[in-house]
């Protein structure tokens, strides 16, 4: 007696273009509350949407990444129902006639069997206005309505019902949210609300076909909130089908502080939306010249960027999945290489020492105080072996802190590796000397024991050479010694 | 003594006869006067603002500079208020000017006032304003027609040199003929929608509402184009309609729809339109029958189309932002319905209930959809019609004005009004009325108007068609003889 979860999802993306879909407002996050609402956005009388040409591009640009059918005449709907942050009644949406219809999406999951790929099927994306947002805390019992947002241009991308489980969801979401970071046509950031995800869910026995009723949880935003907003509401669903009950279809609204999903209030949403042709705008009428133009300008695919990665700079399959999950990180990366002509080295420190960084900072690469050319710099130093390992971190850490080049730090703080031999004799020498009973003890014991002696003498010496010395001419010279 | 024409008044502030200041203060003053009889304005100038306005023009040789015009308070002016007639907007003030009428003001015309119409322009009497009834000034007991019944008794009557009206459904052409005056409803995206408050959509078009067709080639020259604010708008290029206005009629074929004339009957506007067709057979038109076999469905499409269109348009009066919002409401349903059951006037609510369920899940198919499909047909049968002939001639109305009350209390009876003028803005098509006759059913004149119909952008060919055709006739030169009354001329004051 098994149960299947049914996952789909309903993407809301905000499109990064300067002025909304309609009006000429800007679209910038963050701003005072109706600052950026002009007439359109208001809805003041006499007031007539024109399209954004950029949101039409933009839309184009996804559907043929993801290898959709592009619709050559798309049309416009408005949907209609009533609410403040919604300023005309209706909300400009597309129906019957979407701009992209179909495509696929291939995501990978961590699964007890091992990596498992699966390629996704979505019915569509169109293109439609966001509303305003009401604000309910802070106004005495009144609601505020900020109108910036509204009019923001938004690609609903709506996935088949084949997701089975929170895991596969997330999957999707971060392929969706690569993708569409990758061309440029949104930031995806889902704590601004430029991603929002719709789950909807439902549950069925295990080897059946037809769907059960299903619920709505809406505008969760972030990749863990979905992932527990879904399993919460396979769970809940679980409980009531066993339990002989049945499921409402409804819509949800998932609560992180009590890791919850409820029934969202059902008056803000008529279900009668009258859809019909909006008669203020023209059906979208595009031909194949203009569609090839968009797919000519596409940017390089992630997937098409890790096997570049793979067969260009040697990395390994994973390291490349890492690496171009991100367009920023990757061309961070490359950038980097470039400088220090090291694919491998660049690699690690990128996804090694850099990502610690930025996590502990939570912090997104495009916002990382180390430029690739500073970390390039950094890494040839490494490579000539001006620098020695612990140093370079060193290094690192004041280009974060304090800026500057590695060459200038170098210089600055006196780093250079010291590997001059007659030097490291030198100390070695004085280690040897300062610390006799280590050595008899060291040449007491076994051979097989020593090894892990010398770490002691090591230590001595890169203390006293304050870190400098280079380390494989220090364990040759301290083999020397101590051995001979 | 006062021009009654544009063009006259155009000749006379270039002889120097009067001051473009003299000329728009003076029709303000006559405006005002006429006010409490006609009550053809909603808001009239003040002598400040007409100062003002005059101001901008200065110096500059413009097309239509200093020539006082009234604007239907449909459209969206900065200087102004903008009501639609309408309590749930009394009090609005738009912050930005639609197109139409910033293209008669950058071209130096002087906004007189605001005129009345019907609230949110839907109407055929001029009976359904928040701020009153308009009085016809051939007859104060009768309606003007609408919904740009204002704008028409305020040429008619002398007020200004012009009026900017809007046509949905006949809202030009109606009142034109009812008025005696002259009105185009130009090809539906010829004029853009842009700060026009929007009843119907795919319906709605301004046009100019004049004494002649000259003058209304005039303004229609100003206003017309592409605007990229207005989706809508066609970028077909502009004629010049005054350079052809003078060509001659010989040759010109015109057709004449059986179904409208059988619809029509016989009476005072059939006798009317049989003259004239004598008249301009005379002058070498021929004229010909032709059929458009869905004409009988048309009035019934329009009124599913335009209030589910309307419907939807009138959404955004909700309270929230701007306009009427009711006192004390407790929450946000009563904040909506209050509101709006108490800014909307009585034809508006009806046809915004009627546009939901033309547009409600379940109906939307067997109304709405269907409409839009009997639409095409309406339409077809002009595109055809239009093949074999240049125009179509066809009646406005079936009789004079009618008296104020006359039509209330059958919404319906009032809906058929529009009978011969809606199939035309189904299709899309430009059309002119002009007046062709008087009738006195008792002591008083009243006019009576027909229409030239053209094909998509001929407004040159039926400004010219129109314009002949006020050569050959006087009808457009009549006066109403109360407004000789009323219109405090200086002349009669010295």
């Amino acid at each position: 007696m098994s149960w299947e979860a049914v996952i789909g999802l309903e993407v809301h993306v905000q499109l990064a273009t300067q002025s909304k879909i309609f009006s000429c407002s800007p679209t910038v996050f963050g701003a005072e509350p109706n600052t950026q609402a002009n007439p359109l956005d208001l809805a003041l009388p006499g007031t007539l949407p024109v399209l954004n040409e950029k949101v039409l591009e933009m839309a184009v640009r996804f559907g043929l990444a993801i290898n959709a059918d592009i619709n050559k005449r798309s049309v416009f709907d408005r949907k209609n129902y009533f609410y403040p942050d919604l300023p005309k009644g209706y909300q400009i949406s597309q129906l019957d006639a979407p701009i992209v219809v179909g495509g696929t999406l291939d995501i990978e999951v961590e699964t007890s069997d091992g990596l498992e790929r699966r390629c996704i099927n979505l019915t569509r994306a169109h293109l439609e206005e966001d509303a305003g947002k009401s604000l309910h805390e802070a106004f005495d019992g009144m609601t505020g309505i900020d109108l910036n947002r509204a009019g923001t241009p938004l690609l609903e991308i709506v996935s088949e019902p084949e997701l089975r489980s929170p895991q596969e969801a997330v999957a999707y979401l971060k392929k969706l949210h690569t993708i569409i970071t990758y061309l440029g046509i949104s930031d995806g950031d889902m704590s601004q609300g430029s991603m929002r995800c719709d789950c909807n869910v439902s549950i069925r026995r295990s080897g059946t076909t037809e769907l059960g009723t299903r619920t709505e949880t809406k505008n969760v935003n972030s990749f863990r909130f979905v992932e527990k907003a879904i399993a919460g509401e396979i769970e809940r669903q679980i409980d009531i089908l066993e339990d002989g009950g049945s499921i409402a279809q409804e819509t949800r609204l998932y609560d992180a502080d009590l890791n919850e999903t409820r029934p969202m209030r059902s008056k803000e949403f008529a279900n009668d939306y009258r859809y019909f042709p909006d008669p203020d705008l023209l059906p979208v009428v595009i031909d194949d010249a203009y569609i090839d133009a968009i797919r000519a300008g596409l940017p390089e695919l992630p997937e098409a960027k890790a096997s570049r990665f793979v067969s260009r700079y040697g990395l390994s399959d994973y390291d490349a999945g890492l690496l171009t999950g991100s367009r920023a990180l990757a061309d961070y990366f490359e950038a980097t290489a470039g400088v220090s002509d090291d694919a491998k080295l660049s690699a690690n420190w990128i996804m090694g020492e850099l990502s610690k960084r930025l996590n502990q900072n939570d912090m997104i690469i495009q916002c990382a105080p180390v430029t690739p050319d500073q970390l390039g710099g950094l890494l040839l130093r490494i490579a000539d072996n001006t620098l020695s390992g612990k140093l370079a971190r060193t290094v690192f850490d004041a280009l974060w802190d304090e800026g500057g080049t590695a060459d200038g730090i170098i210089e600055a703080k006196g780093l250079k590796q010291v590997t001059d031999s007659g030097a490291i004799e030198t100390v070695v020498d004085q280690v040897i000397a300062d610390n006799q009973p280590q050595v008899e003890q060291y040449r007491a014991a076994e051979p097989a024991k020593r090894g892990k002696m010398v770490g002691f003498f090591v230590g001595k010496v890169m203390q006293a050479s304050k870190g400098k010395a280079n380390p494989q001419q220090v364990n040759a010279i301290l083999m020397k010694r101590l051995d001979g | 003594m006062l021009p009654d024409t544009i063009q006259t008044a155009l000749a006379g502030l270039k002889a120097g006869d009067y001051s473009a200041a003299e000329l728009s203060t003076d029709f303000a003053a006559r405006a005002r006067a006429a006010q409490a009889e006609l009550n053809a304005f909603i808001t009239i100038a003040t002598d400040d603002q007409i100062v003002d306005m005059q101001s901008r023009n200065r110096g500059a040789d413009l097309p239509l500079g200093g020539i006082p015009l009234g604007i239907k308070d449909l459209f969206c002016t900065e200087i102004m208020p903008t009501t639609c007639a309408s309590r749930m907007l009394q009090h609005y003030q738009s912050p930005f000017e639609s197109t139409a009428s910033s293209r008669l003001l950058a071209s130096g015309a002087v906004c007189i006032g605001k005129t009345n119409m019907d609230e949110f322009a839907m109407g055929s009497s001029n009976e359904n304003s928040f701020f009153g009834p308009v009085h016809n000034p051939w007859d104060h007991q009768r309606v003007p027609g609408g919904s740009s019944g204002g704008s028409a008794a305020a040429v008619a009557a002398g007020l200004c040199l012009g009026a900017l009206g809007t046509d949905t459904g006949g809202s030009i052409r109606q009142p034109a003929a009812y008025c005696g005056i002259t009105g185009i409803k130009p090809t539906y995206g010829r004029i853009s929608r842009y700060g026009m408050v929007a009843y119907a959509s795919s319906l709605d078009q301004a046009g100019p509402m004049t004494r002649t067709a000259y003058d209304a080639a005039l303004m229609l020259g100003v206003m017309a184009g592409l605007d990229d604010q207005d989706s809508t708008s066609s970028d077909a290029p502009v004629d010049d309609y005054v350079a052809g206005i003078d060509a001659p009629l010989s040759g010109l074929t015109v057709g004449l729809p059986r179904e409208y004339l059988d619809a029509l009957g016989s009476g005072p506007v059939m006798d009317a339109m049989q003259e004239a067709i004598e008249t301009l057979k005379k002058s070498g038109v021929k004229f010909v029958e032709v059929s458009l076999p869905h004409s009988d469905l048309a009035l019934p499409a329009y009124y599913i189309i335009a209030p589910a269109e309307a419907s939807t348009n009138l959404s955004r009066f909700d309270g929230v932002r701007y306009g009427h919002r009711c006192s004390n409401a407790s929450e946000l349903g009563e904040l909506y319905a209050r509101s709006r059951s108490e800014g909307f006037g009585p034809e508006v609510k009806r046809r915004i209930l009627v546009g939901t369920f033309a547009l409600s899940a379940g109906y939307q198919d067997a109304y709405y959809k269907q409409a839009q499909r009997v639409r095409r047909l309406v339409k077809n049968d002009f595109v055809a019609a239009l093949e074999k002939v240049d125009i179509l001639l066809a009646p406005v109305t079936l009789g004079p004005a009618f008296e104020i009350g006359e039509k209330t209390s059958d919404p319906v009876s009032m809906y058929k009004e529009d009978l011969f003028t809606i199939p035309v803005n189904l299709a899309g098509l430009p059309s002119i009325s002009v007046p062709c006759g008087m009738h006195a059913p008792g002591e008083t004149e009243l006019p009576l108007g027909m229409q030239f119909i053209g094909n998509y952008f001929s407004e040159a060919k039926l400004l010219n068609v129109a314009h002949q055709w006020q050569q050959l006739s006087d009808w457009h030169t009549r006066k109403p003889a109360v407004s000789k009354r009323q219109t405090g001329d200086r002349e009669t004051a010295r």
